[in-house]
């Protein structure tokens, strides 16, 4: 577990020197400071502000989509790239030890800035009586975590298949947008619809996290797509190992 | 210390490494030498627990780099071709993740110390982006020395440095050569005949020749080419060793004088040139038997196996 640990320490500091990072971030800031001061703003304006801690949830959960697939696009893709990933494997590191180490890090890249977010929902609460209901923003925050841990497991394998960053990002988001539409493509009833509900990245987020239930089902699904993505990402490795 | 036996490896149709066996002791430095394309790189990543054998079993240290490959990764310092490292890290902070990584004890002393021995102490707190290719080279010659291990695989330590650097590079190499088990590889010979005590040359994925620098010559060598010095003019001297029953080409040299006489393999001219020269009423002031350099013994080598291949 310590190569783990300092391969994911590693990563983390590498963000805070990557301007790409600083960019994601200042996007996330921006589109979610701007959506929380267009719903506060009019919600002044008409005198009512809805005291509802999920005023940037939503489209948070949307913006996730598309800034995961590029937090872990060159996460492994960049050591092969580099040449790196041949000195990594010399030492005494194994092959899963480096896809979890790279999981890690750009996982705690990710609590850093859903940490910052929570800044959003915690003004709301000071500026309304009786305030926002926490329990509803805890689980939501916890679906969020989750769902963040699964894509990001989903980024590090697919970047463990490529070279190019910019194939890992496209084919990443692909992937995401298949599990974030699928629920909707098993019509309205029937047995393909359950099952396309079960896999379903945002049913299992919006049907229980977001309405502040805490569902050990839903959590179980993103807690085994996570650990089906390192494994996968683990035998990407030791393929490319075998050359 | 590392022991091969059988090596090969293929990808896909194309076999880079084809039934590779050798050995090397410690305390012993033993140049690889070959072409590029020659499987030199896959052996030492195979070696370094990089990668696994298609076919064939190797041991460092007494493990095998297939099933104990963790144990092989913790006893070999590894130095790629292309020493890849992250730009953004300065050299202290690359060193202590790897050091991290091998589990260095001590580590902060040790940094400091390998430091030293690379020359790289003053460089320490730089980032690595901003580092001349000498100076990374030596940083990649640092993480590999850092965990102090018992096996060094240093795949073209030299390429791409400028004759100085080189020069220290090769020092290094040397002064480590003495306590651990270094295995080099090169394309430039001039740089096995100089540093390695045994030299292994590779074609085409396997072992065309294996001895010391020095053997290697001698075997080839023979007393088959030599430098004649004599009191007559370059030009008159090679007419009149021309005519030497056994001599097949005669060279003038630089020097007044002076020229280089080849014979017939196997056959030891020299008493007959002495005596002609001597007979003819000249002079002979020096008869010295000249070795073929490594280069040339490298591309006898090579070409008698290609000869060798075409007529099976």
């Amino acid at each position: 577990m310590r190569n783990v640990w300092t391969i994911a320490v590693r990563e983390l500091r590498h963000y805070f020197v990557s301007p790409v990072a600083y960019a994601l971030a200042f996007m996330i800031f921006l589109i979610l400071g701007g959506i929380f001061f267009i719903n506060v703003y009019f919600g002044l304006q008409s005198g009512y502000v809805s005291p509802d801690g999920r005023i940037v949830m939503g489209p948070l959960v949307t913006i996730l989509l598309f800034i995961t697939p590029a937090i872990t696009m060159r996460l492994i893709a960049d050591e092969y790239r580099m040449g790196t990933f041949e000195l990594l494997l010399t030492a005494p590191v194994r092959d899963w030890e480096l896809v979890v180490g790279k999981w890690l890090g750009s996982m705690l890249f990710m609590l850093i800035i859903l940490l910052v977010t929570w800044a959003y929902p915690l003004i709301l609460h000071r500026m309304s009586t009786p305030g926002i209901d926490q329990g509803i923003l805890l689980a939501s925050s916890l679906g969020i975590v989750l769902m963040v841990a699964a894509m990001l497991a989903i980024g590090v394998m697919v970047s463990a298949f490529f070279r190019s960053p910019l194939a890992a990002f496209f084919t990443s988001l692909a992937v995401l947008l298949v599990l974030w539409i699928i629920g909707s493509l098993g019509g309205a009833s029937g047995l393909a619809s359950e099952i396309a509900r079960q896999l379903s990245f945002v049913d299992h987020f919006y049907g229980s996290f977001y309405r502040g239930l805490l569902s050990l089902t839903d959590a179980l699904y993103y807690v085994s797509l996570t650990v089906l993505a390192l494994f996968l990402g683990s035998q990407a490795v030791e393929a490319r190992r075998w050359g | 210390m590392i022991r091969v036996t059988g090596l090969t490896k293929s990808y896909g149709p194309h076999l880079a490494v084809r039934d590779l066996t050798f050995h090397a002791q410690r305390g012993e430095i033993v140049g690889f030498l070959g072409p590029n394309g020659a499987g030199k790189t896959t052996t030492m990543r195979i070696l370094a627990g990089f990668m696994p054998p298609s076919a064939g079993s190797a041991q460092v240290a007494g493990f095998d780099v297939v099933e104990q490959s963790l144990e092989v990764r913790r006893r070999v310092g590894y130095l790629p071709e292309t020493v890849p490292l992250y730009p953004e890290m300065s050299v202290r902070e690359y060193l202590t993740f790897m050091g991290s990584l091998r589990r260095v004890p001590g580590l902060e002393d040790r940094i400091d110390q390998v430091l030293e021995e690379v020359s790289l102490s003053e460089r320490a707190e730089s980032t690595i982006g901003n580092l001349s290719k000498g100076l990374r080279q030596r940083l990649g010659l640092a993480q590999a020395l850092l965990h102090q291990p018992e096996v060094l695989i240093l795949d073209e330590p030299t390429i791409g440095l400028d004759p100085a650097q080189i020069i220290e590079v090769r020092r290094i190499i040397q002064a480590l050569g003495q306590l651990r088990t270094v295995l080099l590889s090169t394309h430039i010979l001039s740089e096995a005949q100089q540093v390695c005590d045994r030299v292994l040359i590779i074609n085409r994925g396997t072992i065309v020749a294996e001895d010391t620098p020095g053997n290697l010559q001698a075997q080839l060598a023979g007393a088959e080419r030599f430098r004649v010095s004599a009191s007559l003019e370059g030009e008159d001297l090679r007419r009149l060793l021309q005519s030497v029953p056994g001599v097949t080409a005669v060279r003038q040299l630089g020097g007044e004088g002076e020229v280089e006489v080849s014979g017939t393999p196997g056959q030891d001219l020299r008493p007959l040139v002495a005596r002609r020269i001597v007979e003819a009423g000249h002079d002979l002031f020096a008869l010295t038997p000249v070795g073929l350099s490594l280069e040339e013994v490298f591309l006898q080598l090579t070409r008698e196996e290609a000869e060798a291949r075409e007529a099976a």
